[in-house]
C-alpha cells in the first residue's frame, strides 16, 4: 500500500493557486523530497496532507485514510516538523516532551522512557532541562524532530527541516532522517529547496515549481534524463589545444566550456578514465581536468527554464492566508 | 484521553509560560497594589461624602486590584495565543488529539491559576493598606471565585482578538479599550454619586461596573445576595458572549479536518 497519495491536489487563496493539480504516490518506508523554491508551493502541500488545511480541488490519501474526511485518523499516523520549529521558548526541552506526549495520550511511564530515548537520541539529553529559548537553531531542529517522533509515527513530513542550519546540525539531521527510514521504516515526506539534500536524503524526487510537479524520479533518473556527463580539460600548453580537441572528440560532442578550457559531453559507453588514457597515450598535457556530473539543478534548469539555486529569496508561499 | 486531562496540560503550561516571565509577572503584581496604594490614599477624604457606602476609600477600592489582576493575566492569555498562531504553536497542537476547546479553556486555565495567586497576594496587601473586609473567611473563595471569572471573560474576550487577527501585538492594542473600559465604571465612585449623568449611564451599561459591585459588596457590606447575584450573572452572560465568539474565531482559524 502506498503510505501518501495525492490527485489532482488543489489549493487556492483567493486569487493564487498554490497547490495546482498535484498527484504524487509516495511507497511504504520511502524517502520522497519534495524539492522547488519558495513560494512553489510545497508548504501548502505539507499542510494539505498533514491535514492542517483542507485542499479546494483533488483528493489526497495518508496512511490509508482521506485527509478530508479521515482527519483524526491521519494525525494518529503521522508526525511532522513543520517550516518553522514552533517551540515555547519559556519551556524547556523536557516540558515541550511531557507537554506533547500528555496530549498525544501516552502514560507517564512512557512519556519518561520515550522523551528521554528521544532526547537521547537527538543530543539533547544534557539540554533537555533549559529553556528553549536557549538553544541554537540546530537544537530547536533536532527538539522539533522528537516531538514529531513521539507517538511513534509511520509516516513523517519534514518540511524544509534544515534550512538556516549550518553544516554540521544538517549533517547529523541527515543522519538520523537516513536512520528512520533505513532502521525505522519510517516514511519520510521531506519538502526542501537545498539540490544536494534532496540528492543525498531523497529515493525519489518530486521537483514542484509554481505549484506543479514538473518532474519526478529518482535522483539518478532524473539526472540521466536530461544528458551524459561533462568533462573539461584545460591544456597545460595551449599549443596542444587543437590536439587535444582532436582527442576529446573521440568520446563525443563538444559543448560550451568556461574561457580557456575545452569540454566534451561523453556518448554513452565512455567514461572520465578513458578520456585521460587517450590523453596519456597522445602524450597530451593538461592542466586540469574535471567531469561534470548534470546535478538536479540542471535538471530543475530543463523542466522549468530556470535556476533553483538563488531563488530561496523569491515569493513566499501563502500559506495560513 | 478527556477534555479535562488536556485542558489540566495545556493549563499547565501556559501557566510555566507565564511564572517564567518574571517582568510580566511582577507589573500585574505590583501595579494593583501600587493603584490602590496611591488611589486609597489620595482620595481618602472621598468616603466622607454623604451617602459614600464605604467606612474608608481603601475599603471602597479594595476590590480594583482584583480587576486589575484579572485584566493584565487575560489579556496575557490572549498575547500568548496570538503568539502561538504567529510562531506556529498552534499548528504543532492541532496535530496532537487535542480538541479545540480544550486548547482555548487550557490557554484561560494557566490565567485563572496564575491570577488566584495573584488574588492572595493583593488581599493581603489590601488587610495591609487598612481594608477591612466584611464577609469573613467565607466571603474570601467568593471574593477570588467571582474575580477570576471575570478573568475568563476577559480573557476570552482577548483570545477572540488573538485569533481574529493571528497577532499578540494586536491582542495588545486593545489593551487601552479594556482600560478605558474600566474607568467608565463605577470603579472610582459608586454611581448612585455620579454627577455627571452621561458618566453615570455609561457606568450603568457598562458589565465591569456589576463585576466591581458585586466583588466590593463582600468587602463593604458583607453578604448581599442582589448584588452577588448580578456580579455572577452579568460575568457569567459575559462568559457565555465571550466563548461562544471565541470558538467561532477559533473554529475559523483552526482549518485542520
Amino acid at each position: 500500500m502506498s503510505a501518501i497519495v495525492a490527485e489532482r491536489l488543489v489549493r487556492e487563496f483567493k486569487a493564487v493557486r498554490a497547490v495546482d493539480g498535484i498527484d504524487l504516490e509516495v511507497a511504504d518506508g520511502e524517502i520522497y523530497g519534495f524539492l522547488g523554491p519558495n513560494g512553489a508551493g510545497k508548504s501548502t502541500t505539507v499542510h494539505i496532507l498533514t491535514t492542517l488545511m483542507p485542499p479546494t480541488g483533488g483528493r489526497a490519501v495518508v496512511g490509508g485514510y482521506d485527509v478530508v474526511k479521515d482527519g483524526p485518523k491521519v494525525r494518529e499516523l503521522i508526525g511532522a516538523a513543520l517550516q518553522e520549529a514552533a517551540l515555547d521558548p519559556f519551556l524547556t526541552g523536557r516540558d515541550h516532551i511531557r507537554l506533547q506526549a500528555s496530549l498525544h495520550g501516552l502514560s507517564r511511564a512512557e512519556r519518561a522512557s520515550r522523551g528521554n530515548e528521544l532526547l537521547e537520541r537527538v543530543g539533547l539529553a544534557d539540554a533537555a532541562d533549559r529553556k528553549v529559548r536557549t538553544y541554537s537553531g540546530g537544537m530547536k531542529r533536532r527538539l522539533d524532530l522528537a516531538l514529531a517522533l513521539l507517538h511513534r509515527p509511520s509516516i513523517l513530513f519534514l518540511d524544509e527541516p534544515t534550512t538556516g542550519l549550518d553544516p554540521q546540525s544538517r549533517n547529523a539531521l541527515w543522519v538520523e532522517v537516513a536512520r528512520l527510514a533505513r532502521e525505522d521504516r519510517v516514511t519520510v515526506f521531506l519538502t526542501t529547496q537545498y539540490l544536494e539534500e534532496a540528492d543525498v536524503l531523497a529515493d525519489r524526487v518530486g521537483i514542484i515549481d509554481h505549484g506543479r510537479i514538473v518532474a519526478e524520479g529518482t535522483p539518478t533518473e532524473l539526472k540521466a534524463e536530461i544528458g551524459r556527463p561533462t568533462v573539461q580539460v584545460a591544456p597545460a600548453d595551449p599549443d596542444e589545444r587543437e590536439a587535444i580537441v582532436k582527442t576529446l572528440d573521440r568520446f563525443g560532442s563538444p559543448v560550451d566550456a568556461e574561457p580557456g578550457r575545452l569540454a566534451v559531453r561523453l556518448d554513452a559507453g565512455y567514461d572520465l578514465a578513458d578520456v585521460v588514457r587517450a590523453l596519456d597515450a597522445d602524450s597530451l598535457k593538461v592542466a586540469h581536468l574535471e567531469l561534470d556530473e548534470p546535478s538536479l539543478d540542471d535538471v530543475f534548469l530543463a523542466k522549468t527554464g530556470h535556476r533553483l539555486e538563488g531563488q530561496a529569496e523569491a515569493q513566499p508561499e501563502p500559506v495560513g492566508a | 484521553m478527556t477534555a479535562a486531562a488536556q485542558i489540566a496540560f495545556l493549563g499547565r503550561r501556559a501557566f510555566l509560560r507565564s511564572i517564567r516571565q518574571p517582568g510580566q509577572m511582577a507589573f500585574a503584581l505590583v501595579f494593583p497594589l501600587f493603584f490602590l496604594f496611591v488611589v486609597a490614599s489620595g482620595l481618602d477624604r472621598a468616603a466622607s461624602l454623604p451617602g459614600f457606602p464605604a467606612d474608608s476609600y481603601v475599603d471602597f477600592m479594595f476590590a480594583i486590584p482584583f480587576v486589575h489582576g484579572a485584566l493584565f493575566t487575560a489579556l496575557n492569555s490572549g498575547i500568548e495565543l496570538g503568539r502561538d498562531i504567529d510562531t506556529g504553536f498552534l499548528n504543532r497542537l492541532a496535530l496532537t488529539p487535542a480538541r479545540g476547546i480544550a486548547i482555548m479553556l487550557g490557554n484561560l486555565a494557566g490565567g485563572v491559576a496564575l491570577v488566584l495567586i495573584q488574588y492572595c497576594i493583593y488581599f493581603a496587601g489590601g488587610l495591609l493598606m487598612g481594608a477591612h473586609f466584611e464577609a469573613g473567611l467565607l466571603g474570601v473563595p467568593v471574593l477570588f471565585l467571582l474575580a477570576a471569572l471575570g478573568a475568563v471573560a476577559i480573557g476570552a474576550t482577548a483570545m477572540t482578538f488573538a485569533l481574529r487577527s493571528g497577532s499578540p501585538e494586536a491582542v495588545q492594542g486593545i489593551f487601552p479599550l479594556f482600560f478605558v473600559g474600566l474607568f467608565l465604571s463605577s470603579m472610582n465612585m459608586p454611581r448612585n454619586l455620579m454627577e455627571n449623568s452621561w458618566f453615570q449611564w455609561i457606568a450603568t451599561v457598562n458589565p465591569v461596573s456589576y463585576l466591581i459591585e458585586g466583588l466590593r459588596s463582600l468587602v463593604i457590606v458583607g453578604w448581599d445576595p442582589e448584588a452577588l447575584a448580578i456580579g455572577f450573572g452579568v460575568v457569567l452572560g459575559a462568559i457565555v458572549l465571550a466563548l461562544a465568539t471565541s470558538t467561532h474565531a477559533f473554529r475559523a482559524r483552526m482549518t485542520r479536518t
